[in-house]
């Protein structure tokens, strides 16, 4: 059937997009966790053309006989990854294949995460089989501005297709990855800074530079008008808020920087990271942004030393906003899965609902998408996980993943 | 406050000096279900210990309990035998330098931090013996090291005698393209010059094996000490089993077949294809010592590498047991290595056996631990629950009798959870700037946070 299908739309020579060639999909759940209310004992999701048409309970409501049906013990909105880099940083490690970090230059924001995302990576499709359906996915932590983030879909057919937010966040480091990776062109003259103040200073100058910069892009006089500058226009839309800025920062010393920063630049920024989260809390409260949270299970050292598997519970207990992440990752495993950290998250103290809300409609709220994504609604993007027991539990299996009407199940995971 | 302060201070000591031996009068554990991995789980079982070692372990109903024992209530609690991981890097370990791809002679034993963050960590994730290893950049990187994880003050007091009174441990090795690195040094630029390389020095051992036996007690004939040759005839003669690093499924054809032409024990580890050549694994009666990472690739060599491995492998009816490489993996989170073989197919017994007995026979310690049984060291952890479940806790960890973990302990629950402080290594009693804040804050009734 895909592949008449895929014939078709070859035939006509036209694009189709995912969703006009999804046919209908019924799942039926013993238990479906919609996140827009209660969870439901055997619920029923119906979707078409790549929306959903039903949430709700089962019982007197017809499936369509043109749906195909699904069944699973287990029903979650789509999960979402709230910061990777998979799609940039390959499964192979070569250099050829790692396209998160150029290391030229230590302030490169017009560096854009969809003239790079490789949505056929197979690890991409390996987040996919954990359930995953969306990323916010791009420039990784390590240069003080790295580049951006974008939202994409998991349905692994082009970056076009699956695009959600071409330019999401402008990704920016500070601390010790900046300070000491981001290292300037061989030979050539210290460009990247090498303190946590001198980092700082640079990016003050810097956006200082993109007020006066927008500033006069909007002066009346033509001619008085800069040059396109490709780097100062992004931070620009930065301030100007259309942009938010993604602020990598573990030690305490670098989240109130990034809040300082925040205030004096009158920025939207989204805290990254945050290993000492728990020594801040109520600085992060009062200013009111969000975090997403390193990885539950990511390595302890150096500036995440104080890392702890808790972190996730504190957040929640104060109330601050927060979504977790699978994170960058250099080495093995080259990408981390977040259903992983959110059941580790889940068992130390968040508890299943928070967990789950966590990767689904608290990511969404943060990346600004829960208007088509992370619950399970009519009108709303038809992304599922489907399980065959408790998605938290180490032995239970994903046993479907549904990207915008899109079925794929290729065996228990 | 300064009461409250000294009644603190002198808990800690004595706890410190209580820690120092194993209890000689019983101490029975009742009420849990226990799983003693040498047969069927106990749903109310009883385990006592006296002196370091089981004293008995079995069903409430057919174990009596000796009078003046010290019975602890255990109902609602899992006890199984102390995990064993067979490949991890606690410790602060170190291996061979870049000098040479072959250093059999460089021992971890010269290297290793006993009070290191990382020990304790292990030790939250219920691993009560660990098989530490230098790393994976030479052909031979150096002699590992297999450690009871106690609470001990110097290297010594972790370390496991051999009946001959020489430390216990295996040799490093490893193939694949952890080793190859750019040509022009001493180090292989392909796999064939690997394998040739560790050939030939093989070779070289058995001749000086030959030479020395040759010499016998004639201390003029004897070949000069060589303490590379030494640890590789001890390999040969079989004294000390190789602890193989391979992933590539022709990687690990290619350790069967040096293993063939040499005759040495070897396990193999990680072994990230094994899937696709379980049917010779199994043949060649050779024991795999697993990783599970969250994801394939990360380097060529794990491009390939399936959660399946475990199953596919038990299938073939090979011998399976599982390791950390801590820190590629967290020693706390041992036990999710288990549960995910299940995900992808293993059975829970025989996940079990691999974070157990399986990696104790792979250290050749299977007579001292790795099963719940009369007579073996007094190494056991309590669980809240399903060895197996994401919900499930490790609440303590004995080994030879002693409780090295608690986590209703401030300074060992900061270890299980992480948070500041937890990178620092463990802090000697009543010592050092630091430790006593630990304990005014232990005192108000927690770690500050």
């Amino acid at each position: 059937m895909k592949r008449l299908l895929a014939t078709l739309s070859l035939l006509s020579g036209s694009a189709l997009t995912a969703a006009e060639i999804t046919p209908p999909v019924a799942v039926l759940g013993e238990m479906v966790h919609t996140l827009s209310g209660p969870a439901i004992k055997d619920g029923l999701v119906l979707m078409r053309d790549g929306r959903i048409t039903y949430a709700g309970p089962a019982a007197g409501r017809a499936v369509p006989a043109d749906h195909r049906v699904l069944r699973a013990r287990v029903v979650t909105p789509g999960l979402i990854d709230a910061r990777a880099t998979a799609g940039l940083s390959g499964i192979l490690n070569q250099a050829q294949d790692q396209d998160m970090l150029d290391r030229s230059a230590p302030l490169q924001p017009e560096l854009r995460a969809i003239d790079a995302f490789n949505a056929r990576d197979p690890l991409v499709t390996w987040l996919r089989s954990f359930g995953v359906t969306t990323l916010n996915t791009g420039h990784a932590p390590g240069a003080l501005i790295s580049g951006q983030t974008m939202i994409v879909r998991t349905a692994g057919r082009s970056v076009e297709d699956d695009v959600v937010n071409p330019a999401a966040m402008i990704a920016v480091s500070l601390g010790g990855s900046a300070v000491s990776r981001a290292e300037g062109p061989p030979g050539g003259s210290a460009k990247s800074p090498g303190t946590r103040a001198k980092a700082v200073a640079m990016l003050r100058a810097e956006l200082i530079k993109a007020q006066e910069y927008a500033r006069k892009r909007d002066v009346k006089d033509e001619t008085k008008r800069p040059a396109r500058d490709l780097r100062l226009e992004t931070l620009a839309r930065g301030l100007d808020g259309s942009q938010r800025f993604l602020i990598t920062a573990h030690r305490q010393q670098d989240i109130l920087a990034s809040l300082r920063l925040a205030r004096e630049f009158n920025l939207r920024i989204v805290l990254d990271g945050c290993a000492d989260a728990p020594l801040v809390l109520e600085e992060i409260k009062a200013s009111g942004f969000p975090v997403i949270l390193h990885p539950t299970m990511a390595r302890a050292s150096e500036d995440t030393e104080n890392l702890a598997m808790d972190t996730a519970a504190r957040l929640a207990a104060a109330g601050i906003p927060f979504a977790l992440q699978s994170g960058y990752e250099s080495y093995v495993p080259k990408t981390r899965v977040v259903l992983f950290e959110a059941a580790v998250a889940a068992a130390r103290g968040l508890g299943f609902e928070r967990a789950l809300a966590a990767v689904t409609l608290d990511a969404a709220r943060i990346l600004g998408i829960d208007g088509r994504t992370g619950s399970l609604a009519e009108g709303k993007d038809a992304d599922l996980a489907l399980f065959d027991g408790d998605p938290f539990e180490y032995t239970a299996h994903v046993t479907a993943t549904v990207v915008a009407g899109r079925v794929f199940a290729d065996g228990p995971r | 406050m300064p009461l409250r302060l000294l009644a603190a201070l002198a808990a800690a000591f004595l706890a410190a000096s209580g820690n120092a031996a194993a209890q000689e009068k019983p101490l029975a554990f009742t009420g849990a279900r226990i799983i003693p991995i040498a047969g069927l789980p106990v749903e109310n079982g009883v385990l006592i210990l006296q002196g370091g070692r089981i004293l008995a372990v079995g069903p409430a109903a057919s174990t009596a309990i000796p009078a003046g024992a010290e019975v602890r209530d255990a109902r609602g609690k899992v006890i199984m035998p102390g995990l064993v991981d067979s490949h991890s890097h606690i410790g602060g370990a170190s291996g061979a330098d870049g000098a040479s791809p072959v250093q059999p002679e460089v021992r971890v034993l010269d290297a290793i931090d006993v009070r290191h963050a990382s020990i304790q960590k292990a030790q939250a994730g219920g691993i009560t013996t660990v098989n530490v290893m230098p790393g994976s950049g030479h052909l031979i990187s150096g002699q590992t090291l297999y450690l009871k994880l106690r609470d001990g003050r110097v290297i010594d007091d972790l370390l496991v005698r051999l009946p001959d009174g020489s430390i216990a441990g295996g040799l490093k090795m490893a193939n694949g393209t952890n080793s190859i690195r750019s040509p022009g040094g001493p180090f292989p630029g392909s796999r064939a010059k690997s394998a040739a390389l560790v050939r030939e020095q093989f070779v070289k051992a058995q001749e000086y094996q030959a030479r020395r036996e040759r010499a016998g007690n004639d201390a003029e004939k004897l070949p000069a000490r060589d303490l590379a040759l030494e640890m590789l005839v001890e390999v040969l003669e079989g004294r000390r089993i190789v602890q193989h690093h391979t992933h590539r499924h022709d990687d690990i054809l290619t350790v069967l077949r040096l293993r063939r032409e040499f005759g040495f024990k070897v396990v193999l580890h990680h072994v990230s294809e094994a899937a696709k050549v379980a049917a010779e694994i199994a043949a060649a009666g050779v024991p795999s010592s697993v990783i599970i990472i969250d994801s394939p690739g990360g380097k060529l060599e794990t491009r390939d590498f399936a959660l399946e491995n475990c199953a596919a492998l038990e299938r073939a009816g090979a011998e399976v047991g599982l390791h950390t490489d801590d820190s590629v993996t967290d020693s706390r989170l041992f036990l999710r290595s288990a549960a995910l073989a299940v995900r992808a197919g293993m059975t829970p017994e025989g996940a079990l056996r691999a974070v157990t007995i399986a990696n104790a026979r792979m250290l050749g310690m299977e007579a001292r631990v790795g099963t719940l049984e009369t007579g073996k060291d007094a190494d056991f952890i309590l669980l809240s629950g399903d060895p197996l479940s994401v919900y499930t806790e490790v609440e303590q960890t004995w080994v030879d009798g002693v409780k090295v973990f608690d986590l209703s302990d401030p300074t060992d629950r900061l270890y299980a959870r992480g948070g500041p402080g937890a990178g620092e290594n463990r802090r000697p009693p009543l010592c050092c700037f630091g430790s006593a804040w630990d304990i005014i804050m232990a005192a108000n009734g927690g770690n500050g946070q």
